[in-house]
């Protein structure tokens, strides 16, 4: 499984929320390749994805930058909060 | 791995800024300051957020301020700000924010080791508020686990 976390600038956030998605993953017994990416290559980083994680600000962007793709783009509000990476990565994958 | 030294140079308590440009000026000013960078990659992190949004607040209350390497970034480097009075970002939910950490990056790879140590100190919730109420560049050091340069070491 793959999972690409998405930022403006593609360091710093995005890195932040792949620390902490597999931060997620781990508590859940998931394993899955996570990288990040920021927006200008998120259509090639993101094309053979599972799962987009970014913010509810850029969501419209990745959703365009993206175009056709079966990868479900999941908002986080709290980059920091592993509990609701976990539980919104569990509803997705589960 | 540890997060790079923090030289009382790269910290601000109880910074008043009149807005997010300011709040993130700060940030910038304290990243020249301690050498990581030169003073127009304040303008580079203000960019960023015109251009993509508030996103940059990543939890309730932070806002890690950053732009892509480039010329104008020495060195990695961080730096901490702490506002007197919360500042409004425009994010609709972490609003409004009270501390900005300023993060400059030489290359992509060579920062996932520092961001996941502040990922560390930030996935603790009370971080944010207890920063937030430090009076010392000392006392914010030692929330992030981050230590002085050889220079300042007490």
């Amino acid at each position: 499984m793959r999972i690409v976390a998405v930022c403006g600038a593609g360091v710093g956030t995005s890195a932040i929320l792949k620390v902490n998605a597999e931060r997620a993953l781990d508590r859940l017994g998931l394993s899955a390749d996570v990288s990040a990416s920021d927006l200008a290559s998120i259509a090639a980083a993101g094309a053979d994805a599972q799962v987009i994680l970014t913010s509810t600000e850029l969501a419209t962007a990745v959703r365009a930058a993206l175009g056709r793709s079966f990868a479900e783009i999941i908002e986080v509000q709290n980059y920091f909060d592993v509990d609701e990476i976990g539980a919104k990565l569990e509803a997705s994958l589960g | 791995m540890t997060l790079p030294s923090l030289p009382d140079t790269a910290i601000r308590v109880g910074a008043h800024a009149a807005d997010w440009r300011a709040a993130v000026r700060e940030a910038g000013a304290a990243l020249a300051r301690s050498g990581a960078t030169r003073p127009s990659y304040a303008d580079r992190m203000i960019e960023v957020i015109e251009e993509f949004g508030a996103y940059v607040v990543v939890a309730p209350g932070l806002a890690l301020a950053h732009a892509r390497p480039g010329p104008d970034v020495l060195h990695g480097g961080l730096s901490v700000v702490t506002l007197a009075e919360p500042v409004a970002f425009g994010h609709p939910h972490n609003d409004p924010v009270r501390v900005v950490v300023g993060l400059a990056v030489s290359n992509a790879e060579e920062h996932v080791a520092s961001v996941a140590e502040l990922a560390n100190v930030f996935n603790d919730p009370t971080a944010v508020d207890r920063l937030s109420a430090a009076t010392s560049s000392d006392e914010v050091r030692q929330l992030l686990g981050a230590a002085a340069p050889a220079g300042e070491r007490a």
